[in-house]
Parts: C-alpha cells; sequence; structure tokens
C-alpha cells in the first residue's frame, strides 16, 4: 500500500521534531537517534528478497526521495563492527532511527499529563453511548462524558468499535525478544534482527506466530532468536541473555493500520496499528491535528476498515 | 577478615585471579575463594565506576561480577573455581565486538 509507505515515512522524517519536543516540554527524553539502519541478509533468498522491497520503494518514493540501497559484506562489515561471517548482504537506510519504547512511553504520558490530560488506568469500557451531541463513556473506573472519543485500544478495538458503528479487524500476531545483559557501545546503529540501547544492553528479535492470546516465552522461538543473532554478531555469545518475552503485535487483514472516523457516529474515531513507536512522529504531530479538527484528510480513505470488506456487484433495482 | 571452617580435607587447586595464583578448595565458588584470599573489590560499575564486591553470595546482587576465561560479567559467587581458571576484574561496561 503506497499511502502507507509514504505515511511511515512521513513519521520518519517528523520523528526528530517530535523528539526535540517531548524532550523539551516533558524532560524526558525519547533516546531518539537518527543513524540510519540496517537490515542484515543470512542468504541470497534474503537479500533478493530486500533488494526487491527497495527497488519498490524507490518507485513508491522518487528514487531521488528514497536513500535506502543494498550493500554487500565488506561495507556492511565496514559500518558494524564485529560483524558475523554468515551475513552475505544487507541494506541500509538513511531513513532509519532508534528510539527506547519504554522513555517514549514515558514522556508521552508526562506530556498528557503537562497538557491537563488525565490517564485513568483498570478502566475498561464496557459501553460507549450517544450523549447529546458528543458520547458518554462507561468504564469500570466511572463514566465519562466527551465531544470526541478516540478507539485506540490494539486489539479490544475489535469489541469497541461496533458500538460506535465502526469496524476494527484486528488479530493478535505474537513476537518475543530477548534482551543481553548490557555492555559498553558497540553498534553505531540499530539493524532490523539486532539493536543496542542507549543503556547497552541488546534486544534481539523478531519473531512472527499466530497463536491467538498466549504470550509466554516459548524455547524454541527464543533458541532461534539467539541462534539468527549470535550468527549475525558472534560477540554476543559472549553476552548473558537477562530477560525475555512476548507480546501481541496488533495486526489487521493486510498489516497496515485502520484510521477512520464512524459515519453513523461523527466525532467517533478508531486508531488501529502494530508500529506504535515509528508511527509515533506522524501519530503526534499529523493525525491528532485531524482528529482535534474533527475531519481526517482525504488521503485517509485508504486506511478505513472498509478495505477489508468483500466488494460484491449487485444489481440496482 | 574471612576464614574457613574446617571441615573435611578437600582436594587444592590454584586459578589465576588479575595475573596472581591463588589457592582454592574444590568446591569453592569464585567469589568465596576470592574473599578468602582478601580481595574485596571484584568490579567497577559501568555509570560511575565505583568499586563493589560480593554481596548476597546468592546469585541475587550481581555485586561480583568478574571476567572469567573471557567470558565478561559472571556472577562469581555462582560459579565453582576450576584448575586454571582464568579471573579478572569486571570494570565497567563488558566490551564486546570491537576487539
Amino acid at each position: 500500500m503506497s499511502e502507507y509507505a509514504r505515511w511511515t515515512r512521513r513519521s520518519a522524517d517528523l520523528w526528530p521534531e517530535f523528539a526535540g519536543e517531548l524532550a523539551g516540554e516533558t524532560g524526558v527524553s525519547p533516546h531518539y537517534y537518527k543513524a540510519g539502519g540496517v537490515h542484515t541478509c543470512l542468504s541470497e533468498e534474503e537479500l533478493q528478497a530486500r533488494t526487491n522491497l527497495i527497488e519498490r520503494m524507490r518507485q513508491v518514493h522518487g528514487p531521488e526521495r528514497y536513500e535506502a540501497r543494498v550493500l554487500d559484506r565488506r561495507e556492511l562489515a565496514e559500518m558494524l563492527p564485529g560483524l558475523g561471517e554468515a551475513v552475505i548482504g544487507g541494506s541500509w537506510s538513511p531513513h532509519d532511527g532508534h528510539a527506547s519504547p519504554l522513555h517514549l512511553l514515558r514522556a508521552l504520558h508526562a506530556g498528557l499529563l503537562q497538557g491537563r490530560g488525565r490517564y485513568h488506568a483498570d478502566a475498561r469500557v464496557t459501553a460507549i453511548a450517544r450523549d447529546g451531541s458528543g458520547y458518554r463513556v462507561t468504564t469500570a473506573a466511572g463514566v465519562f462524558a466527551a465531544e470526541r472519543v478516540v478507539l485506540a485500544a490494539g486489539l479490544a478495538n475489535r469489541a469497541l468499535a461496533p458500538m460506535v458503528g465502526l469496524s476494527a479487524p484486528v488479530s493478535p500476531l505474537k513476537g518475543q525478544i530477548l534482551v543481553t545483559e548490557r555492555a559498553a557501545t558497540v553498534l553505531p546503529m540499530p539493524t532490523a534482527f539486532v539493536r543496542q540501547t542507549e543503556e547497552g544492553t541488546f534486544l534481539m528479535g523478531d519473531s512472527y506466530e499466530d497463536s491467538g492470546f498466549d504470550t509466554a516465552s516459548r524455547p524454541n522461538v527464543m533458541a532461534e532468536i539467539a541462534r539468527r543473532a549470535a550468527r549475525t554478531f558472534p560477540f554476543l555469545r559472549k553476552l548473558q541473555v537477562v530477560r525475555a518475552w512476548a507480546a501481541l503485535r496488533v495486526m489487521s487483514g493486510d498489516g497496515f493500520p485502520i484510521y477512520e472516523q464512524s459515519r453513523t457516529h461523527p466525532g467517533a474515531f478508531v486508531v488501529n496499528c502494530h508500529s506504535g513507536v515509528t508511527l509515533a512522529g506522524a501519530h503526534a504531530l499529523a493525525l491528532a491535528p485531524m482528529i482535534a479538527r474533527g475531519r481526517l484528510d482525504e488521503e485517509f480513505a485508504a486506511f478505513s476498515a472498509g478495505r477489508f470488506d468483500v466488494q460484491a456487484h449487485r444489481d440496482v433495482a | 577478615m574471612f576464614k574457613r571452617i574446617a571441615t573435611s580435607r578437600k582436594a587444592r587447586l590454584s586459578f589465576d585471579f588479575e595475573g596472581h595464583r591463588l589457592e582454592a578448595e574444590d568446591g569453592d565458588t569464585v567469589a568465596a575463594a576470592l574473599l578468602l584470599a582478601g580481595e574485596r573489590v571484584l568490579r567497577s560499575t559501568a555509570v560511575s565506576a565505583s568499586e563493589r564486591g560480593p554481596f548476597c553470595l546468592m546469585g541475587v546482587c550481581f555485586e561480583c561480577l568478574v571476567e572469567i576465561d573471557g567470558i565478561p560479567n559472571r556472577q562469581a559467587c555462582m560459579v565453582k573455581v576450576l584448575p586454571g581458571m582464568r579471573v579478572r576484574r569486571q570494570r565497567g561496561a563488558a566490551r564486546v565486538g570491537s576487539t
């Protein structure tokens, strides 16, 4: 979906400004740096798939605006100390960066409170009803009234959306992550599978499993993640894994976000995506102003859930 | 400060700490052997480089970290001494990859 390619790129371009604003307003830095990013490939098939993807992106953005390129082993080894022999090549993009999801979440909460917002924990929604020109939202923590309601509950949107005439056909896709102990900074930029945080830990993953709402760490997948990470950067074998976890991506049928305002319940919006960190820049600086204004831009029609409906022709009597 | 409570006679063995030869008994943990040898400082912290030594002796506090046979950040209290083992202080964050 070319609209998504442009949207995620727009977010990458907005991130520097977004990170600066957040840190300036809240004093909490999301540890953002834009050093570019690398995707490492361990086989010819992976490298070919990567090469094809970059060619498609070049066509979407226009070659002059998309500077990612395929690199051979030698070029990659110059960029990444300790690169394993198993890496045959990869790609590098100057548009990529790294942010700490933990610090980002803290900064967003701090920003919300500073903007006189309130966060109510343990407030599971049980009903949404019209209330004059706005809505009444009944939760476990009380009833809230508002002119606008934005459903941003991830997988729970599936149940919430029909309450306001929307649909959010999203399902869980499990991913697992391993985290090592801290080490002195080695990697100057993130790679898609291994990245080093500002504190020095290495994050390794990802994985894709369709296993419902199960969030247990499983040894077979953990072993595969560790194996791939150690082949990519053999020095990781010396470090101990100190944490492992699994979480659920919020996936729509085609993997792209859902942004839509209800036709039957104006002022009610659904927001669903699985790349909340990458898209945070565009969500904060582009999407939120549209919601505040009460209307999504024309091109957002591409992100409405109607795209998942089966298109059937019928005669109009 | 520390002294061994004499129980049964066990095999003596030697290992290396920061280039010095130290004695231990079969079954000693690295932390116990180093404390018996009078070594109180086993690591410096990654953030402020302040000195730390064994504290909990049961694998929880991570204050006794050392490098053992080239592997950084081993818990000295959880590893038994083996003959010829090479142990060094863990100075700051582990260094991997660039060497």
